[in-house]
């Protein structure tokens, strides 16, 4: 048993608590989540990733109930890699966040709501419950409802109902499927139900579960048919909180996907694959064409949101060792490239006051950095070599050959042409255009803001120069997902 | 509409409802009851007030704002739960003491309890915080 397992929860916890019990003064909120973000990046560098590196496993068992009956988390390498993306990104999205609200006063709410998302996150990737799962896939969200209403204007408060009334659905549908596991199992530890179901075989209703978490976790993750919420009401809230939810919170969705999928349902998993890689050609292919269709740069870099949630679940779909290995990294990639972008967005609206790209312009000649930084970003998006988005592609496209399945892999790498083409859209609007507005006084910037976006495609660099070891820990990832039963021993301890 | 017989009888409503809260939160370890509906019926005392008198009495009741409430109460769960750390145990792992009291019998008060009183706080101040600005609207 790991004692200090429960600090992912517990330390922005913490942190919510003293910036609501410091709501008037701004200054000290500040502070405290910088500071807990800054401690949860120390924690997993410093104590998880070392420890895992041994073990393999880290277990807790929550108010030291024995593993079936109580809350037990479980930490395996697909958890920690999760974890570790949150607490990176948490980290810089807040280094942007206390510089892009120096210009217009932050809400007392912000800061307790945003460390309350991340600890709705990090709970999530660590619970080794069912039940649990949910209810810090609704903590998750009923803070990023907050978030994005903050500011409280017509438009964000329409996009947060949309928003609130679609994630409803799908809390229904998941708890269908909790309620139906139970039903069959008598219990919703994911180990147990793992041994339990793998007992009585596949029969319609366990088909029938995973088919509803499919359908609660397609809607978190925005994958077709059921997406048109995202662009709907991401692009309505302000730049950092966007960031955090675009580059974030619909990655959750696929983070579940894999641990229930390969766990419980590993028959339901095989049986499923052409459903698995049409929702991936169709998301994939969606939400490119709406992306390119778009004037609004965070508008348009929601649909690309979609577009590449569509080759996660592709390399989900394909179930094979070195797919998933490929997603993970996958993962990795398009986290920190996503947010980056979003990001560099925010940047380039402050610029020119605006996030029409038609309005927008001149930028290459006004902040030649930026426009460096966009490059590199954006370029890896597109997959470009040899940036991060190729390796995450080749491992994609290889593990598609390898499985035969020849037709997905050449909509990915359609698919990958139009995403270039989308960025070229940007790049020549945004950046390359003469300024269609007379530039005024150059206006300062936070440093805050470019610490944060150059440390966001710092990081996309290391993944593209690191791609091998980082291969490696994915590889390995994989590998514990596939062979459970090592994961079954950790948690229940025979 | 504020009528005699209403803010009579809220005046004198208002320490048995908060006594019945606190003894709801007590018995809620074993027995219905607890920090969510102990909590409830405390905010239900004092939106009485409210609707007897106005907002601003039922603020000044309160002798803080309603907000600080939530740190309280958020703050009281987690250390309930930290605690069992100090001893080398998981989080959350729950603790009794036995208080004899006079007259025989004896008081079981544990990191539960401690627990749901942060669940009191946090939902009476929740409920307040909503229903006071409705109230001032």
């Amino acid at each position: 048993m790991t004692l200090h397992l429960v600090l992912p929860v517990a330390l922005p916890l913490a942190g919510a608590i003293l910036c609501l019990a410091f709501y008037r003064v701004a200054r000290v909120q500040r502070a405290i989540a910088l500071s807990s973000c800054a401690g949860l990046v120390l924690y997993l560098a410093g104590v998880l990733w070392p420890l895992l590196n041994g073990a393999g496993y880290a277990t807790l068992r929550i108010g030291n109930w024995p593993a079936p009956y109580g809350i037990v988390l479980a930490v395996d390498l697909l958890s920690a890699i999760m974890l570790s993306l949150a607490a990176v990104v948490g980290l810089a999205v807040l280094v942007y966040a206390l510089a892009w609200f120096r210009r217009e006063p932050e809400e007392p709410l912000l800061y307790p709501l945003y460390l309350i998302l991340l600890m709705g996150l990090n709970g999530a990737f660590l619970t080794g419950d069912v039940f649990n799962l949910y209810v810090f896939f609704e903590i998750m969200l009923v803070s990023s409802f907050g978030l994005m209403a903050l500011g409280g204007e017509r438009g964000q408060i329409e996009g947060t109902i949309k928003y609130l009334a679609i994630s409803q659905l799908s809390s229904a549908l998941f708890l269908l499927g909790a309620g139906l596991l139970y039903g069959l199992a008598g219990t919703l530890n994911m180990a147990d139900l793992a041994r339990k179901l793998a007992a009585s075989g596949a029969t319609p209703y366990t088909a029938i579960a995973a088919l509803l978490f499919l359908g609660a976790f397609g809607i978190k993750a925005a994958v077709f048919p059921l997406f048109f919420w995202l662009p709907a009401s991401y692009h309505t809230a302000k730049t950092p909180v966007t960031a955090i939810l675009g580059g974030l919170l619909t990655k959750v969705g696929i983070y579940a996907l894999c641990r229930l999928y390969t766990l419980l349902f590993p028959v339901h998993w095989a049986a499923q694959r052409s459903l698995f890689l049409g929702i991936a050609a169709l998301t994939m292919v969606v939400g490119v064409l709406g992306a390119v269709a778009q004037g609004d740069i965070k508008r348009l870099l929601s649909f690309h949101i979609i577009s590449q949630i569509g080759y996660l679940i592709m390399g989900l779909g394909l179930s094979s060792t070195l797919a998933m290995a490929a997603t993970l990294y996958f993962m990795v990639h398009i986290v920190l490239v996503k947010t980056g972008l979003f990001l560099i967005a925010g940047i380039a609206e402050q610029v020119t006051g605006t996030t029409d790209l038609y309005a927008m312009g001149g930028l290459l000649r006004r902040r030649p950095f930026l426009a460096c930084l966009f490059l590199i970003t954006a370029m890896s998006l597109a997959g470009l070599p040899p940036l991060s988005g190729f390796y995450a592609k080749l491992g994609l496209v290889i593990a598609g050959l390898q499985s035969q399945e020849y037709w997905v892999v050449a909509v990915a790498l359609g698919v990958s042409m139009l995403t270039l083409f989308s960025m070229v859209k940007i790049w020549t609007q945004a950046f390359m255009k003469k300024a269609t507005t007379a530039a005024g006084a150059k206006e300062q910037l936070r440093p805050g803001l470019y610490v944060a976006a150059v440390g966001l495609a710092a990081l996309a660099l290391v993944a593209a120069v690191g791609a091998g070891p980082i291969y490696g820990v994915a590889q390995r990832a994989s590998q514990q997902l596939f062979d459970s039963s090592a994961y079954l021993v950790a948690v229940l301890g025979r | 509409m504020s009528s005699l017989i209403l803010r009579t009888v809220a005046r004198l409503l208002l320490p048995i409802l908060v006594l019945l809260s606190l003894f709801l939160l007590l018995r809620g370890h074993n027995l219905p009851g607890g920090g969510f509906v102990g909590g409830l019926v405390c905010a239900a005392a004092i939106i009485l007030q409210m609707v007897a008198y106005d907002t601003a009495t039922a603020r000044r009741m309160l002798r803080g704002s309603p907000w600080l409430l939530l740190p309280l109460g958020l703050g009281l769960a987690l250390l309930s739960g930290l605690a069992a750390l100090l001893w080398g145990q998981p989080f959350m792992t729950s603790r009794f003491v036995s208080v004899p009291l006079p007259g025989g019998g004896a008081l079981d008060l544990g990191l539960p309890t401690v627990f749901d009183l942060g669940v009191y706080f946090v939902v009476l101040g929740t409920v307040l915080l909503v229903v006071l600005n409705l109230g001032e609207e």
